[in-house]
């Protein structure tokens, strides 16, 4: 009896090594035929900011989206709060799920609804409380992302930079224990980038949520990181600290810190393929 | 040595279009299998949402009514007005040939009934709300606001799919009803004026003719058309890729494909139930 009660705690028990929030064991991921990432490995710690970084292509929105568990993964292992996401059940899924906050690109406001009811929609989905409740609780957000008195306009009537702190209010409705943030300073001016990092920044320190930030703005992410992830061309090029990254000997980092491209030297043989469009040809065949 | 590559050529022609009609038969049935998979799936959240602290929204599900049904009054019982006083003129042109007018009301009914009414009602329903479902589900796919939902922990399917769909399914059988008497009312007003025959008779000649198996021919045709229209609007938002012009050609996709499915199970229905 004993026994299965202790072989139930140690089901129950999360493989997750303590003080981590997400572990990515090997994920190996496709689209199509297109090899995206390959073999990451990578560990969030609770309470820190890890930015993800790399230039375009480099698979970061895709490592993002397995993070927030929108894919799930054919190969490798990804383990959220404990909870190994290929495993795991659909109640517990959606229970997970209630602790994740995302603030996304273009913000993802429903255009039908106020910014207001936007906030309220996770409180009125998943608690039980009354609607005087949720609105208090909805200004309370737009109050920590300075918005406050917005809440009775549409999304189509607040500017860029007031969609992205809109969209964080209501990742943050739920008191959220990891907070995503995919390229939070994409289209914002100078100034407007820079307040959104102090917001970024208070939360961490207000309520200690463990927050992933998805950019490519190297000022932003200096600013911000405790720890910094690149990726390049879907393989993990570092992991550490602001300081370590800076200091890192590797020339390929040094060249994406400081806009550099890379010399390629042209092959003419494979150059010539690829204007004749050969290359595609074969790859199909 | 020329024979030999016409050969070859013959070869590739041939086997490029096996492929083809390989790779279209198999896109069917994936296609198929999706909007099994959806319904399914609605079927599922309806059932075990509240189980799982997802129930659908009643709320959600009157929005759909009032977007799907309500709205759309005014334009079915136009079209359907208009198509039964179609009806009374070829009609009447028709019989006149035998001498037979009066025998009119008989073809409105039944044509009316089990026929035009809920193909009507169907294709007005999947034009007005087959291609607002796949154009506001394409446009929240492009914006992420999928995305978002499924991070939040609400389920799309629920929140979004089962209040259409049922919306649907208690809307297009009301409004195939509302179409049905709007048509045979619009009939008979000329058939009055045409035939010189009272309201009062061609209403008692028409339920006289009509029983409820006929109503029911009609209203559970009305049925499978709303499912049709709910899976086919949505699964075609869901599948959006590529910004505006995907979902441009999603709407433009939805509607042709219900107005499709809706004529060829029409057929299909009729040949089963009428023989």
């Amino acid at each position: 009896m004993q026994m299965a009660a202790t072989k139930q705690k140690n089901e129950n028990a999360p493989a997750i090594t303590p003080g981590n929030v997400i572990e990515v064991r090997n994920l190996v991921t496709y689209y199509g035929t297109r090899r995206i990432l390959n073999d990451v490995s990578l560990d969030i710690r609770e309470g820190e900011i890890m930015v993800i970084m790399g230039g375009s292509g480099s698979g970061k929105s895709t490592l993002l989206r397995y993070l927030m568990a929108l894919e799930k993964q054919t190969s490798g292992t990804i383990n959220i709060l404990g909870h190994d996401i290929g495993t795991i059940s659909k109640k517990d899924f959606f229970n997970m799920r209630k602790k994740l906050g995302v603030a996304f690109q273009g913000g993802a406001l429903f255009s039908s609804m106020t910014v207001g009811e936007n906030i309220m929609l996770p409180l009125y989905e998943h608690t039980k409380l009354d609607r005087k409740t949720m609105e208090i609780m909805a200004r309370m957000k737009l109050e920590v992302v300075s918005l406050a008195g917005f809440e009775n306009l549409m999304p189509s009537e607040l500017s860029g930079g007031m969609i992205k702190r809109a969209a964080v209010a209501r990742a943050i409705v739920m008191d959220p224990k990891i907070l995503f943030f995919d390229e939070p300073s994409a289209g914002l001016d100078p100034v407007v980038s820079s307040a959104l990092d102090d917001l970024i920044l208070t939360l961490r320190e207000a309520m200690g949520m463990t927050i992933v930030v998805v950019t490519h703005e190297l000022e932003s992410a200096f600013k911000i990181a405790d720890r910094i992830t690149m990726l390049d061309r879907g393989d993990i090029l570092f992991q550490g600290t602001v300081e370590e990254i800076r200091s890192h000997p590797s020339e390929r980092i040094q060249n994406l810190l400081n806009r550099r491209s890379e010399d390629q030297t042209i092959d003419p043989d494979e150059y010539m393929k690829r204007l004749t469009g050969e290359d595609v040809k074969g790859r199909l065949a | 040595m020329t024979s030999i590559m016409t050969n070859e050529i013959q070869q590739k022609t041939s086997a490029k279009f096996f492929d083809r009609v390989g790779r279209s038969a198999v896109g069917m049935l994936e296609e198929v299998g999706r909007y099994g998979v959806m319904l399914f799936d609605s079927i599922y959240w309806l059932v075990m949402g509240p189980n799982l602290k997802q129930p659908v929204r009643v709320a959600s599900v009157f929005s759909e009514m009032m977007e799907i049904g309500i709205r759309a009054i005014p334009i079915v019982g136009m079209m359907a007005g208009t198509i039964g006083i179609m009806l009374a003129i070829q009609g009447i042109y028709t019989l006149r040939i035998f001498g037979a007018e009066s025998r009119v009301v008989i073809g409105i009914a039944f044509s009316m009934v089990r026929e035009f009414g809920p193909l009507i009602t169907g294709i007005l329903v999947a034009g007005r709300s087959g291609s607002a479902l796949a154009a506001r589900l394409g446009t929240m796919k492009i914006s992420q606001e999928i995305d978002a939902l499924e991070v939040m922990g609400i389920n799309p399917v629920r929140f979004l799919v089962v209040p259409a769909l049922l919306g649907c399914l208690i809307m297009v059988p009301a409004l195939t009803f509302f179409g049905d008497v709007v048509g045979l009312w619009a009939a008979g007003v000329y058939v009055g004026v045409a035939l010189d025959i009272s309201m009062a008779a061609y209403i008692d000649q028409t339920i006289d003719i009509l029983s409820v198996d006929d109503l029911m021919h009609g209203l559970g045709k009305s049925v499978i058309f709303a499912v049709l229209i709910a899976l086919i609007g949505v699964l075609n938002g869901f599948m959006v890729k590529g910004g505006a012009e995907g979902v441009g050609k999603a709407t433009t996709r939805a509607v042709v494909h219900c107005i499709s499915a809706l004529v060829v199970t029409d057929m299909l229905f009729a040949f089963m139930v009428t023989r």
